[in-house]
């Protein structure tokens, strides 16, 4: 196995960070990625961690930390997709896009102010992409308890948003305030992508979000086992793209490493399209 | 400065023609993964050995090929979610071994636009009128197939092949905008001008002027400003197309108010509104 | 034993249209009512009104005597279509099971007795050999009787159903009918279904609900469907007959939808 583990691996201590922290961020995408799947909501899943982005830009502007300029990104985008979601479902896509498309355009001009008026290099990178091993041990316990609260959180609406997932009348016939199952969701998925947002960055934490569950509802049926099946493909997942990340150092030429984010996502994406082959052929899709 | 203007208006131009299919398709998401498909073939190219637009455009056209085959295998969004980070991960990955620097990085990603020089002007042209030729050409079978696909597919148009052709619109679309505004942000060109339109026009034909006419004026705003301030023109493209967004969003509701409070009985059942 | 429901001088006005105007009507306990009227005339709407979904202008309606807030777990209702993605990851067991307390905050262990009391669910509607299949993979026939299970496991007093037979060819109109009536008798809960045309329903329906131009009439089928009762309703020439021994109602083509007429035998209850 020495191909696999170089040496040093599991003696670094950003390696254990990095192991940490992506566990955490690994196991709360997958449980609210498979709701965000059953709920359709891909696409705002993905524009959330644009607009963590956004936050994670103004951070740096204003010398706060990562995880809290991804998060309060993340929120206020929450909110503002759920605040212009119309009275008809097809003006949540384009509204989602406007979002997205509003929060990029603001990122465009934070990282030039970082670039111009700060002396931090590199933000670009680190913040589309990912600081996992430059992550401070510190944040470690702040995951924890965060990753934690969001766990909790998804358990006690768990059974109102899935039926609101199924039928929005069915929900509301029942005394279900569907409106407030909705918006906490939206928050939840916030706050889930604030945290992977940390790990592999913005633009790859997507990838943690809705690849391991995706992957997961093809192999079974049953939500339990769908939830513990797609914890454990991203937490596998991540193990596994930190691995590679960090032995690339020494396989790459010119000696730099490939980062996190790739490695990860290119093991998120092999386990799903595997899964994707079990099932047989091209099938309609009843919803779009 | 000149190239600026012809480059930025061709590129709205296209993204306004385009953005109004996208937007009539509902396929909003595709327009977002096709750009950050390019962005990674961009960022490949030093890399690979290929010229930028070549690897750009081919990288567009494979992450559009991508979506339209994944898509028939299993949930339209978080299919194209995946092929979005795969392409986004490439991308990284090359810019790590690249020896490009980060502003190269922030050029692909956001936008470029002064630095158009005057070569790119004819190619440019001949890609623009390509994209626009092909949408124009399936024009009604795009409207049917977006407004009732069943029909559509009656009439022998087949969903499948109008999906693939239209992406690797988009995807040409793409390569010729992703140089000048940036992979992230073609997509606000496309988008906002072309969703405010729709709300505001029912007409087809008229809301796709209006669209257009949206994106240049937009991109003339923007270059203004962007040469003003010196800040990023992505920004005030963005900023702008969700301001026109907006305003639609705005003159639709007022009209909604406005219509209730004049009492008229009509022959049809309204739907039920939750109380 | 109070009225299962009972609807009084209910108006529900939308968009500056008066949709239902002072309709009322009661349901008795175990009734099996069919709600007729030609589409668009605002079957869906009292429906809605009924489950709290649709606001009213006046009016009131108590469930089991009880306004509905007080009665939530007296209603069930099976809407017209729900819209499923292919990898929803949702057993029919698990759905129906969702149906006993899907409104509760926090998560709950199932209990034997639970598991029990949904697999004879399943079974009364001939469901139970789904029970392990993932919803989205039932034909549209299996996904109804699904529903309605998933809207009978807390043995509401009142079912409701949005068209239920609209897109099912004779045979399966057939079966869901006396599948609903033998329901209604096992677990003793009233049922009032819509439907454009009463022709299946007749040998089963207690009370026919008769909506058109934004009024209301309603009775026992038998005094409803008479030749001189239904000719009034229509506003034209109808005929009820019998054929092999079963009641048949032939209308003209174009069913006028307007104008409710006086009769004297018709009592709007």
């Amino acid at each position: 196995m020495h191909w696999l583990f170089e040496p040093g691996l599991f003696t670094s201590a950003p390696v254990r960070t990095a192991l940490a922290v992506g566990t955490v961020a690994a196991v709360v995408s997958a449980v609210v990625g498979v709701f965000t799947i059953l709920r359709g909501l891909a696409f705002a899943g993905h524009a959330l961690t644009d607009v963590a982005a956004t936050g994670g830009s103004g951070a740096v502007l204003v010398g706060a930390s990562p995880l809290s300029g991804f998060l309060s990104g993340a929120l206020i985008g929450a909110g503002a997709i759920a605040v212009s979601e119309g009275p008809e479902s097809h003006h949540r896509e384009i509204a989602t896009g406007v979002v997205l498309s509003a929060a990029t355009g603001l990122s465009a001009l934070l990282l030039y102010l970082d670039a111009t008026t700060t002396a931090t290099t590199g933000v670009t990178q680190r913040v589309l992409f990912g600081s996992l091993f430059s992550t401070s041990a510190s944040t470690v316990p702040l995951t924890v308890v965060l990753g934690t609260a969001v766990l909790v959180l998804t358990a006690v609406i768990a059974r109102p948003l899935l039926l609101t997932s199924l039928s929005r009348e069915l929900a509301r016939a029942r005394g279900i305030r569907v409106t407030l199952v909705s918006s906490a969701f939206l928050l939840i998925v916030a706050m889930a992508v604030g945290l992977s947002a940390l790990t592999v960055g913005s633009l790859l934490s997507t990838a943690l979000l809705v690849g391991p569950a995706a992957a997961a509802v093809r192999w079974t049926a049953r939500i339990g086992r769908a939830l513990l099946l797609a914890s454990a493909i991203g937490v596998l997942s991540t193990w596994l793209g930190v691995v590679i990340a960090y032995d690339s150092y020494n396989w790459m030429p010119h000696q730099r490493s490939l980062p996190v984010g790739f490695s990860v996502v290119v093991v998120i994406v092999t386990v799903y399209l595997l899964s994707a082959m079990r099932t047989s052929g091209p099938r309609g899709d009843h919803r779009g | 400065m000149i190239n600026a203007w012809e480059v930025g208006t061709i590129v709205a131009v296209v993204a306004g023609v385009v953005g109004f299919v996208v937007v009539l398709r509902r396929d909003v998401f595709a327009a977002h993964v096709i750009p950050n498909g390019a962005f990674a073939g961009a960022a490949g190219a030093s890399v690979v050995g290929w010229s930028p637009l070549v690897s750009l455009t081919v990288a567009a056209v494979a992450t559009a090929l991508g979506i339209s085959g994944l898509r028939r295998y299993g949930q339209r969004d978080a299919t194209t979610a995946l092929v979005l980070v795969l392409a986004l991960a490439i991308g990284s990955a090359f810019l790590s071994q690249s020896t490009q620097n980060a502003s190269a990085a922030y050029g692909l990603l956001f936008g470029e636009i002064l630095g158009a020089s005057s070569a790119s002007v004819g190619p440019l042209l001949l890609l623009g009128a390509v994209c626009i030729v092909a949408v124009l050409s399936r024009w009604r079978a795009l409207l049917l197939s977006a407004v009732t696909p069943d029909v559509a597919r009656a009439k022998g148009v087949s969903q499948g092949r109008l999906d693939s052709g239209f992406l690797i619109v988009v995807a040409l679309a793409t390569t010729l905008t992703v140089p000048v505004v940036g992979a992230l942000l073609v997509f606000s060109l496309m988008v906002g001008p072309a969703a405010a339109a729709q709300l505001l026009v029912a007409r087809p034909g008229r809301a796709m002027t209006l669209a257009t006419g949206f994106s240049v004026s937009i991109m003339w705003l923007a270059l203004v400003a962007a040469y003003a301030t010196e800040w990023p023109v992505g920004f005030f493209v963005a900023s702008l197309s969700t301001l026109v967004y907006l305003g639609a969003r705005l003159v639709t509701h007022w009209r909604a108010t406005h219509r209730r409070s004049t009492t008229r009985a009509t022959h049809h059942q309204p739907t039920g509104r939750s109380s | 034993m109070p009225d299962v429901l009972s609807i009084e001088h209910l108006t529900v006005s939308m968009h500056g249209r008066t949709i239902l105007d002072d309709v009322s009507l009661t349901i008795r306990p175990g009734e099996f009512t069919g709600l007729i009227g030609s589409n668009g005339v605002g079957k869906t709407t009292l429906l809605r009104a009924i489950l709290g979904l649709q606001r009213y202008e006046s009016g009131s309606i108590a469930i089991n005597g009880q306004p509905r807030t007080a009665q939530l777990d007296a209603l069930g209702y099976v809407p017209q279509k729900i819209a499923l993605d292919s990898d929803v990851p949702l057993r029919v067991i698990d759905f129906v099971t969702l149906g006993l307390d899907a409104e509760r905050w926090g998560l709950r262990r199932r209990r034997r007795a639970q598991r029990d009391h949904v697999m004879a669910t399943l079974e009364s509607v001939g469901a139970a050999h789904l029970s392990t299949s993932r919803l989205s993979e039932l034909s549209g026939g299996e996904q109804q009787r699904v529903f309605i299970a998933h809207a009978l496991v807390r043995r509401p007093s009142l079912l409701l159903l949005d068209e239920p037979l609209a897109n099912l060819d004779p045979r399966n109109v057939q079966e869901i009918v006396a599948l609903l009536h033998r329901l209604s008798r096992d677990h003793q809960v009233a049922i009032l279904l819509s439907a454009h045309e009463m022709n299946a329903l007749l040998p089963f329906m207690d009370r026919v609900v008769y909506l058109t131009g934004g009024h209301c009439a309603s009775g026992p089928t038998n005094e409803v469907v008479q030749t001189d009762v239904l000719s009034a309703l229509y506003g034209h020439h109808v005929d009820v007959v019998q054929v092999h021994g079963r009641v048949f109602v032939i209308a003209e083509p174009n069913e006028a939808t307007d104008n409710l007429p006086e009769h004297p035998t018709l009592t709007v209850r």
